[in-house]
């Protein structure tokens, strides 16, 4: 992780009365693995798009190694993106759809044919060559389209929803995959993605958008764990929420009682704040120590193998909160809907935003 | 079962459906049954009894010798077609060759660019330039061509546009050439090549050609290695419309063409209606359908391997 290979300063995006990204500032490093999430019309894919060179910026600079390449076309910019579509040429063979980035460079056929063989080699498509697209899996079209993008050794691939066409159990091999050839290739991969858990298991850093604004850039555990607001904190994994005021050394919720722990810089006494913990922070019969707690009647039980999901209504809030028990507490105290149990969490697992 | 199918894949062809659709509901009715087959009868009954039929007399009658007072002789010879092939007549079928090549040139040409500036207008607006684009169909044929020579006759409105913009000379004699035939020809025609080429066109999808554009690819080289060759279907379907329509046209290169037989489909006229050989007559026709059919057949199979190769390819995935 050394110097910035892309800065992305200021830009704003607007068609016509909309404004698709708003002031959005970035820097990517080299070699990073990096994701632009966001629920569908934050602005991410336009903001792809204009890496790309597909749009331009209506304000704001984009810089490649330092240059300004905001208005330079698509074709001039050593940046390549896999498409969500995959977008492969139907009417050719997989080794013509690979190549075709390299006969536009004017590279000799010998260069071709042998960087081709060892792109093939390195995506597992070797016996696929002389296919067409139609006759593909989905997973091996991925592949083709990341191999037709790789080939260039673009200074930075970008990546549309690279998983979105994948089923569940080949998109989690396929993020370990994309990992691993992020590595062995050393290019900079800028992913787009609307799956938060993606993100978290594939990125070195992330950026959290919403309605074209950047919320928060850093690395996945600094988002996990210090959210900047009460959207990224819901957005990025499952968080309980407990409405209420600031009152000293925390929030007073709706039933009264204190919800401790750090309140953000500069927030006046009274204003309304939200509280918020991660459901695998939540002990059920807390020790004595632990200062936040409260009680509640479990509503709803989900056995996901490696823990037990339980939704507690408790006074704290409407929506019930969600609690991970790993297993072997579940079997240590056997527990059914209509329970009622005790529940708290420490100061230090608090966090609390502005309402 | 099977000549039901390629029929329903020709006609459908014809209305420019999605090819891959077509293939399926064909597949699935060969593998159900038959029994909506009787709902083929009147089209069969209409086929056989306007088409088949006078067809094959023309057929027939073409292997006859003309009758000394005009009429039909009825004894067998092959004389009309070896007449056919006389460099007079052989040369007139050049002729019509020639003018019905140039004309679905020039209209492929026309109709494909706008078919694509058609496909790349917003959604909302192409079914509006499309009905635009075929308006002149709702209007008689002949009454089209007509209207050319009111643009193209010696005072005609191109010679006043001339004059207005200061042309003194001679008025340009623009009716009655080959040139006048073609512009007619091409003008008659080009609706359908726009329907035939807007419909690969608007099935394109876009992010292959801004693949193209990424990988490093020009605006021309996008065009010619990935735009072009996706929607050869189309224009192939496109062109051989309008050259068949053309090659046997007679009512355009009688109204707006120079000379008695400009075009092979004056020449049957002729022999028909004036020379009274009707044998000849019906050896020429049955030479200028046989062409049709001809290109007609070649064009369908490609199009069906096409189309096999990417349903095969499909299974096989």
């Amino acid at each position: 992780m050394s110097r910035d290979v892309l800065e992305i300063e200021g830009v704003s995006k607007k068609f016509g009365p909309l404004t698709a990204v708003d002031d959005v500032s970035l820097s990517i490093r080299e070699n990073e693995f990096f994701a632009l999430l966001g629920p569908s019309g934050c602005g991410k894919t336009t903001l792809l798009r204009m890496l790309a060179g597909f749009e331009t910026p209506t304000r704001g600079r984009i810089l490649l190694d330092g240059a300004d390449v905001s208005r330079t076309p698509p074709n001039r910019r050593p940046v390549n993106l896999m498409f969500q579509s995959y977008a492969l040429f139907p009417h050719m063979s997989v080794r013509a759809n690979i190549s075709y980035g390299l006969e536009m460079e004017g590279r000799p056929g010998s260069e071709i044919r042998s960087r081709v063989d060892e792109m093939l080699v390195t995506t597992q498509l070797g016996g696929l060559a002389d296919r067409k697209p139609d006759q593909l899996s989905g997973g091996q079209k991925q592949r083709v389209a990341l191999a037709r993008a790789l080939i260039k050794r673009p200074r930075v691939l970008l990546l549309d929803e690279p998983l979105g066409a994948l089923d569940k159990k080949l998109r989690g091999d396929m993020q370990i995959e994309l990992k691993r050839l992020q590595h062995e290739v050393g290019i900079t991969f800028i992913v787009v993605t609307h799956d938060q858990e993606e993100a978290l298991v594939m990125a070195d850093r992330m950026a959290v958008l919403k309605d074209g604004r950047l919320l928060q850039c850093d690395t996945p555990h600094t988002v996990y764990e210090h959210p900047a607001d009460a959207f990224v904190a819901g957005f990025i994994g499952v968080m309980n929420f407990a409405e209420g005021s600031v009152s000293g050394q925390g929030v007073k919720a709706r039933d009264g009682s204190l919800i401790t722990g750090s309140l953000p810089d500069e927030i006046a006494n009274d204003a309304a704040a939200i509280a918020a913990v991660r459901p695998e922070r939540i002990v059920l019969f807390p020790a004595d120590d632990i200062a936040n707690r409260t009680s509640g009647r479990v509503v709803a039980l989900a056995y996901h193998g490696l823990d037990l999901q339980l939704h507690v209504k408790t006074p704290l809030a409407d929506k019930p909160f969600l609690i991970r028990v790993t297993a072997d507490t579940a079997d240590r105290r056997p527990l059914a809907v209509g329970d009622t149990v005790d529940l708290g969490w420490s100061a230090a697992d608090t966090r609390i935003f502005r309402h | 079962m099977w000549g039901r199918c390629t029929a329903g894949q020709r006609g459908a062809r014809k209305g420019n459906k999605p090819r891959q659709s077509l293939h399926a509901n064909c597949r699935r009715v060969v593998t159900t049954n038959s029994r909506p087959a009787f709902l083929m009868a009147p089209a069969l009954a209409w086929l056989i009894g306007l088409m088949v039929v006078p067809c094959g007399l023309v057929l027939a009658l073409a292997f006859f010798q003309r009758g000394i007072y005009g009429g039909v002789d009825y004894t067998f010879t092959l004389e009309n077609f070896a007449k056919v092939f006389d460099p007079l007549y052989a040369g007139i079928f050049l002729r019509s060759a020639r003018i019905a090549g140039t004309a679905t040139l020039i209209a492929v040409v026309i109709g494909y660019a706008a078919a694509y500036a058609i496909a790349s207008c917003r959604r909302s607006l192409q079914p509006v330039l499309l009905f635009f684009a075929v308006l002149p169909f709702w209007s008689n044929y002949l009454i089209r061509t007509y209207a050319w020579i009111v643009l193209l006759n010696r005072e005609g409105l191109v010679t006043q546009v001339l004059r207005w913009f200061g042309y003194t000379g001679e008025p340009p004699s623009m009716l009655y050439t080959e040139g006048a035939v073609i512009a007619g020809l091409v003008y008659n025609y080009l609706p359908f090549v726009i329907l035939a080429c807007y419909a690969p066109l608007s099935r394109l999808n876009p992010e292959l050609a801004e693949a193209s554009r990424d990988l490093g690819g020009s605006a021309v080289t996008t065009f010619r290695r990935i735009i072009l060759p996706l929607t050869l279907p189309g224009i192939a379907a496109g062109a051989v419309f309008v050259f068949v329509l053309s090659i046997g046209n007679f009512v355009t290169p009688a109204l707006l063409g120079g000379g008695r037989f400009q075009m092979i489909g004056n020449l049957v006229y002729d022999q028909f209606l004036t020379a009274n050989d009707w044998p000849f007559g019906a050896a020429l026709a049955a030479v200028l359908i046989a062409i049709m059919m001809l290109l007609l057949l070649v064009q369908g199979y490609a199009a069906d391997r096409a189309s096999t190769r990417t349903a095969q390819a499909r299974e096989e995935a």
